[in-house]
């Protein structure tokens, strides 16, 4: 090694950035040359200076104010001028058309089927997060297909630990999963794909503890599916067929209970 | 609390700081990191989670150097800069000897009057505890050049010092 060399490595190496090899080389360099060592002595004693000595300029309080409520400013702004607008955006016109299609099929099926939701409020919601999710181009925090990654990535983010599943061999293949916030709560988005359609599972600890059948409901042309089981609160929400969307949610429900009779077992 | 709120404002210290250092003044650097907070809205989409702090500080970096490019134009002279007039192609140069007791008022003044891109990575690989990737990411270079510029960045403030510790002599 040179000292031409050297002298610019000696900077990676106190930064902690040079490969073992690298740094193995360049100590030995620095063993057998003064004037290099003397140069990484003094670009220590530089960087602890700068590390001590140095102003750190943080932001105070009334700049944070201003930040934080111009930002809140700009997403109300944001929210009414895109509820002025067409509701959903061009890559999702065409599934939300067809998905309006077919609820003139199954939209009469799915009223009939039970009960009015206990909860419109919420439903109108969720679905409103789901519709967020595909405009803001913000569908997941985490991108992974593997439940293995989706699922630790809500620790320490929420209090509960969502049931993530691998639905690929079924056809809802998973896609990651989001942070969302529901009901004045912190809620787990799940997002599954289904052909060329978008599903997000949304769950979070339930308020009543007793178990309730899906319960199917449609609103603004999005389907959703709704249950409460061990505890929890499940909604899927998506533009694919209700029958589908049920599908979906049944496979969930079984593979849940799977999960935790195994985890029992 | 949103989404954005919660991956953002934890680095609004980092944000203010890196503008703080580039501005050069308080007004400009706050005025700065709003800018960059509500283009940091705008563009939130394309956020596809991880690290919120390089992701910010990149766009930081993009609002102060439009600033200070709009307000050099409007200045319409450059003003002479004697960092300019400094020859520090060659790293390993004459010996820089070894500074024992470092002012910390000069070595501020050292470091402001450092050109930007190499305030830039003293600033975020110093103060930020970035990663040579990390500064690499937010000032879209290679990471060989982050080296390249640290080293450069540390060799004038070493010669800076030495300058002003022999001139008070």
């Amino acid at each position: 090694m040179t000292c031409n060399e050297a002298r610019s490595l000696i900077h990676g190496y106190v930064d902690g950035e040079l490969d073992l090899r690298t740094s193995i080389e360049l100590e030995q360099h620095l063993g057998e040359c003064a004037s290099c060592a003397r140069e990484y002595e003094a670009v220590k004693a530089l960087r602890s200076a700068l590390r001590q000595d140095l102003t750190y300029f943080e932001a105070s309080d009334s700049i944070k104010r201003q930040i934080r409520s111009s930002t809140r400013a700009a997403i109300r702004a944001e929210a009414r001028s895109q509820s002025r607008r067409t509701i959903t955006p061009y890559a999702w016109r065409w599934p939300a058309a067809i998905a309006a299609i077919l609820l003139l099929g199954f939209g009469l099926r799915g009223m009939v089927s039970g009960p009015p939701s206990m909860s419109d409020a919420l439903g109108r919601e969720v679905v409103a997060s789901h519709v967020r999710s595909l405009m803001a181009n913000h569908l997941t925090d985490v991108l992974s297909s593997n439940q293995h990654t989706v699922k630790p990535w809500f620790d320490g983010k929420i209090d509960f630990a969502p049931v993530v599943l691998d639905l690929a061999a079924q056809g809802f293949p998973l896609i990651g999963g989001r942070l969302d916030y529901i009901d004045g709560h912190p809620a787990a988005a799940l997002v599954y794909r289904y052909r060329l359609h978008i599903i997000n599972l949304f769950t979070w600890p339930a308020e009543r503890a007793a178990d309730t059948k899906p319960s199917l409901a449609t609103r603004e042309g999005y389907n959703s599916v709704h249950w409460t089981e061990a505890g929890m609160d499940y909604w899927a929400v998506s533009d694919v067929a209700a029958h589908e969307l049920e599908t979906f949610a049944q496979l969930v429900r079984e593979g849940g209970a799977s999960l935790s009779s195994a985890q029992r077992g | 609390m949103s989404l954005f709120e919660e991956a953002i404002l934890p680095h609004v210290n980092a944000a203010h700081n890196l503008a703080r250092w580039l501005m050069r003044n308080d007004a400009d650097a706050d005025d700065a990191v709003q800018d960059a907070c509500l283009r940091a809205l705008r563009f939130f989409g394309g956020f596809r989670g991880g690290d919120g702090r390089v992701w910010l500080l990149a766009i930081v970096r993009n609002t102060c150097y439009s600033k200070l490019k709009r307000n050099r134009v409007n200045e319409s002279q450059t003003v002479f800069d004697e960092n300019l007039h400094w020859h520090d192609s060659d790293v390993s140069g004459p010996e820089a000897a070894l500074l024992r007791n470092i002012d910390a008022a000069a070595l501020q003044r050292a470091v402001e009057a450092l050109p930007e891109e190499f305030r830039e990575v003293i600033v975020m690989r110093e103060l930020e505890g970035l990663s040579y990737k990390e500064i690499a990411d937010v000032t879209e270079v290679p990471i060989g050049t982050v080296m390249s510029r640290l080293a450069r960045a540390r060799g004038r403030l070493q010669r800076a010092l030495h300058t002003e510790t022999s001139e008070k002599r």
